[in-house]
């Protein structure tokens, strides 16, 4: 039937290809033109070299910036968790008034303008008289990253059986044990997953870092700032190549992790 | 009423805002006793059963398990274990950790807990399958995995939350006979939640009946089956025929009654019996009425016609309407003498034995311990 349809539609796998082309195509030429021994980039290619990836490690300020950013991406990874966690468990084992609004209002940041949200932040920082540093970058990001964590925690914890704890009681085990012993591992897979995904969110994120970042950049407002100078293109586009690269492997990992987690938790359910 | 009272309930009752879960129960189940709590889900058979296990706590009563009061002990310090009903298998570890969970807190040595563990899965049948994980198990192994975790820390009272609803029929009745044996073999107190009323016949050496968060009956399979108390207990047990009647004489011992056609019956008269108005209820089974063939006779008969028929293999169930009786009566006959062939509309001869008539009460509360 499906097959039959889609023989009626032979533009389908072509408008299929060009999607795809147009989706990725731009992300491909990036570490293509990064391996290109030129230093502009144009057509055809002048020959493969890694002297840009070279580049790389003898720059103290693009280093830094590396830190900074690997600095906000654990910290709001592991803050963007913690809450999550606590968001997730009381939204998926509790029911109580308002549960709903409150989703909405911890998810509503996904679709709230970024810009507008890191100038209003940018605004309370400056009236409460604080420096911009990567404090105030963590404390921006970290709004931004409790809906994916939330998200992913929600559908690990969605199939958590309640009597798996009550098994554990029963068994003579205390609450601190049970939450050791059952709880965590069971939902660790879940954990993990939010983890990699909100540290990848800030690693990329360009906006807020922005705003908020003060003297301290952040990777990608590092690459914001080197794309005033031609000169320094090839080393920005090796640059975005590892970080893709990075980006593509950590997701990667945390999607294995969350499918894990949920089968864990319904392997529980089917008798 | 048992010997040594392992579990004693002292009006617990349950409520959930105005909604009695549990209704003033008092109950006393006996060490070694298979004892079965039965009724329709939201009777409060699982609400008593997790107030004994500590989930719950009851708004008051008291709870007494092995003469020591625990109606505050939180689950994890009381002699009980629970098999739940979806096994609650731990999905991280497999076989053998589940089962030894519990012991890692008693701290034994290492010889003796795997002894301990091995032994235990011994006793369920799932010998050398101490490696298997969670996810590889069938429904039948997750139960017995759900076993030997609760028995390998010896509890003083097992119970079991509807353990075999998730099997399939066969299997079911397979776990029926292990279940029974393996408690015989162990020796201890099982508490079963059930709403299966066969399951609950052929397991347990008592049953209490429960309906609206009471206890309607506690007696033995047979005499719960033979002499239920109420209507709702008979009905809840199997099929009866229920019949209106008049009291006619009322004696210490016994009542007779007079009903529509099957004549003046006389009655064993049930404790706390109260007829109101004169006017009560009456039953029998459908397997004690008996087709009667050709010229066969017998002391007490009643003429009828096929209404109904329905073919059970070994058994065929009819609906025999009878004249004056308001209800038709149902029956089962073996296949014997072609009781599957009987035509719908035929007269048919009935034999019943007067013995066989139970005295019911109509108020599910009336009937109490």
């Amino acid at each position: 039937m499906l097959l039959h349809r889609l023989r009626l539609l032979p533009f389908l796998p072509a408008y299929v290809a060009v999607y795809f082309l147009f989706l990725y195509l731009p992300i491909l030429l990036l570490p293509v033109f990064s391996f290109n021994d030129a230093a502009t980039t144009t057509l055809p290619l002048a020959g493969f070299t890694t002297k840009w990836y070279a580049s790389l490690w003898g720059n103290t300020v693009l280093l830094q910036a590396a830190r900074n950013s690997l600095i906000v991406g654990v910290c709001v990874a592991l803050i963007s968790t913690i809450l999550g966690i606590c968001a997730a468990r009381a939204i998926t084992r509790y029911r109580f008034r308002g549960q709903r609004p409150a989703t909405g209002l911890i998810m509503a940041p996904l679709f709230l303008p970024e810009i507008i949200v890191a100038v209003s932040l940018l605004m309370i920082v400056l009236q409460m008289g604080l420096e911009l540093s990567l404090v105030t970058v963590i404390l921006g990001q970290v709004v931004f990253c409790i809906p994916y964590s939330m998200s992913v925690l929600v559908s690990g914890f969605e199939g958590f059986d309640r009597s798996l704890e009550e098994a554990s009681y029963d068994l003579g085990e205390t609450a601190i044990g049970t939450f050791r012993r059952v709880t965590l591992p069971v939902v660790a897979p879940a954990i993990v997953s939010s983890l990699l995904v909100t540290f990848t969110i800030s690693l990329d994120e360009f906006i807020l870092a922005f705003f908020l970042s003060g003297t301290e950049p952040t990777l990608p407002v590092y690459i914001w700032g080197q794309l005033r100078f031609a000169a320094k293109l090839p080393g920005v586009l090796a640059l975005g190549s590892l970080m893709i690269l990075a980006s593509v492997v950590l997701l990667t990992v945390a999607e294995v992790m969350r499918r894990r987690a949920e089968r864990r938790t319904q392997a529980t359910l089917v008798p | 009423m048992p010997d040594r009272p392992m579990i004693s309930i002292e009006n617990v009752s349950r409520y959930y805002g105005t909604y009695r879960a549990l209704d003033d129960v008092s109950l006393e189940i006996g060490a070694g006793e298979f004892f079965s709590l039965l009724g329709p889900s939201g009777c409060g058979k699982t609400t008593l059963l997790r107030s004994i296990a500590g989930f719950d706590v009851p708004t008051a009563g008291e709870i007494r398990i092995d003469g020591t009061p625990c109606t505050l002990l939180p689950a994890n310090r009381r002699p009980t274990n629970m098999v739940f009903q979806n096994y609650a298998i731990f999905p991280h570890l497999d076989v053998g950790e589940n089962v030894a969970y519990g012991l890692k807190r008693l701290k034994l040595d290492a010889a003796e807990e795997r002894r301990r563990v091995s032994d235990a899965l011994d006793q369920v049948r799932l010998t050398g399958l101490d490696k298997r994980k969670a996810n590889e198990l069938s429904g039948g192994q997750r139960q017995r995995v759900a076993l030997a975790r609760a028995l390998v820390m010896r509890p003083k009272v097992l119970l079991l939350d509807e353990p075999l609803s998730a099997l399939d029929k066969k299997l079911r009745e397979q776990m029926q006979v292990e279940l029974r044996s393996l408690q015989k073999a162990v020796g201890i107190t099982f508490i079963l939640v059930t709403h299966d009323q066969y399951e609950a016949l052929a397991l347990s050496d008592r049953i209490a009946v429960m309906f609206g968060g009471r206890i309607a009956q506690v007696a033995t399979p047979k005499e719960i089956y033979q002499r239920p108390r109420t209507r709702m207990v008979a009905d809840f047990l199997g099929g009866m025929n229920f019949l209106q009647a008049r009291l006619t004489s009322e004696r210490s011992g016994s009542v007779s009654v007079e009903t529509a056609r099957f004549g003046t019956i006389n009655l064993e008269r049930p404790k706390g019996f109260a007829p109101t108005n004169g006017h009560v209820t009456v039953g029998i089974r459908p397997e004690r009425l008996r087709l009667l063939w050709d010229d066969e006779r017998a002391p007490h008969e009643l003429v009828g016609r096929v209404e109904n028929r329905a073919y059970f293999g070994e058994v065929t169930h009819l609906t025999i309407g009878v004249d004056g009786l308001e209800q038709p009566l149902s029956m089962v006959e073996t296949n014997d003498y072609g009781a599957d062939d009987l035509p719908l509309g035929a007269e048919i001869r009935l034999a019943y034995d007067p013995d066989a008539f139970v005295l019911l009460s109509e108020d599910e509360r009336g009937a109490r311990m």
